[in-house]
């Protein structure tokens, strides 16, 4: 694997050493560099999520056009969701309507899960049902979630619902079930096969280019290198999450 | 008729009675198998394990994010579900409600799982 080979006929002395061994690290860094790419490509089958990456979305709130609504349109047909707005509707993403009261500009935001690093709903979590995958990507497991809806009243951001009545007609990919609490996946069965989320494709359709989906994890990935360039601001940053999910412009 | 004879007549009768009564019990329900085809496992197997497989399955998909594996409920569904009604579920013919209603278990998957064949894919391959 390393190509320094420490034979004891050969002199080296710690400088050398030292060099050799970090050209040989050297070689070795462009591997996970290179699995990078591949996973930005989609996941092999059997393969499983990697914590090497960490997906986020970065939403430019300069983009987001007020009274457009294709992102929550996409994510209901994606994940068959009712698309109702009333209390007991699940709603995974919603448009968000800010006014800065002392300059009267309005603007709109999408809000949904924010996929936090220190997720509050799988702290209080009573079944281990609410958890972080690998890939930063925090989801329910319906399984074994007994529907308290803890999670619902410790997320800051109120991105999770609860079924209230029995489904039918589920999409294969997308299983949702009554007495279980659910929130944006962040498209994960999307995300496995390499493509992007369901509102990010509905957002760049619509030529609004919004929002940006993408590894915060990989220094070259088109998210990385905006949020390093452009100010950019979690939402109550002072909870000290880390979302995986950053706003722009807001 | 001497009493072993009359003994012999009563065990006889017994005997063909519950035999009788057995052969009804163990009449398997007829089963829409849908495509059907080469299954992940042996026929009997299957009857007995496929709910370890599923549950094995569904936390490594579900928690670890792996997938592509064998023992996927979506693969039982797109081999099983009835060519007419493109479901496991809704009559007692079906493959998978027919099986549970005929052994009278709770079948739960269905309840957030769809039990339809993804035809979206089919028209799409």
């Amino acid at each position: 694997m390393n190509d320094v080979k420490l034979d004891p006929q050969t002199n080296l002395d710690r400088r050398d050493f030292l060099t050799k061994s970090s050209v040989g690290l050297a070689g070795l860094a462009i591997a996970p560099g290179m699995m990078l790419f591949d996973l930005a490509h989609g996941k092999a089958p059997g393969e499983p999520a990697s914590n090497k990456v960490r997906w986020g979305m970065l939403i430019d709130n300069n983009q987001c056009e007020t009274g457009c609504n294709d992102c929550v349109t996409a994510c209901n047909t994606e994940n068959g969701l009712s698309g109702g707005t009333k209390a007991t509707d699940s709603q995974w993403i919603r448009k968000v309507q800010l006014k800065d009261m002392q300059t009267e500009r309005i603007s709109s935001l999408p809000m949904m899960c924010q996929h936090c690093e220190e997720p509050p709903c799988v702290d209080v979590c009573p079944t281990q049902a609410s958890f972080k995958r690998a890939d930063g990507i925090v989801l329910v497991d319906k399984h074994i979630c007994i529907g308290c809806r803890y999670c619902m009243m410790a997320c800051p951001y109120q991105a999770r619902s609860f079924v209230h009545e029995v489904l039918t007609d589920q999409k294969t990919e997308v299983p949702r079930g009554k007495g279980t609490v659910e929130s944006c996946t962040l498209c994960v069965h999307r995300v496995d096969k390499g493509e992007t989320t369901a509102c990010a494709e509905a957002c760049s359709k619509a030529g609004h280019n919004a929002i940006l989906f993408g590894d915060l994890n990989d220094p070259e990935s088109a998210i990385s290198k905006r949020i390093r360039t452009v100010a950019s601001t979690q939402i109550r940053a002072d909870l000290g999450l880390n979302t995986g999910v950053r706003y722009e412009g807001i | 008729m001497k009493i072993g004879t009359r003994l012999a007549a009563i065990l006889f009768s017994v005997l063909i009675a519950s035999v009788d009564y057995d052969e009804d019990k163990t009449q398997t329900p007829h089963l829409d198998v849908g495509k059907g085809g080469q299954c992940v496992e042996e026929p009997q197997a299957m009857r007995k394990i496929h709910m370890n497989l599923l549950k094995h399955q569904r936390d490594e998909t579900m928690r670890k994010g792996i997938r592509g594996q064998k023992n996927s409920l979506a693969e039982c569904v797109e081999c099983h579900a009835s060519n007419k009604t493109n479901s496991v579920l809704g009559s007692n013919e079906a493959f998978c409600q027919g099986c549970h209603t005929y052994a009278a278990v709770k079948l739960d998957c269905f309840e957030c799982h769809s039990s339809k064949r993804n035809v979206t894919v089919e028209a799409s391959k």
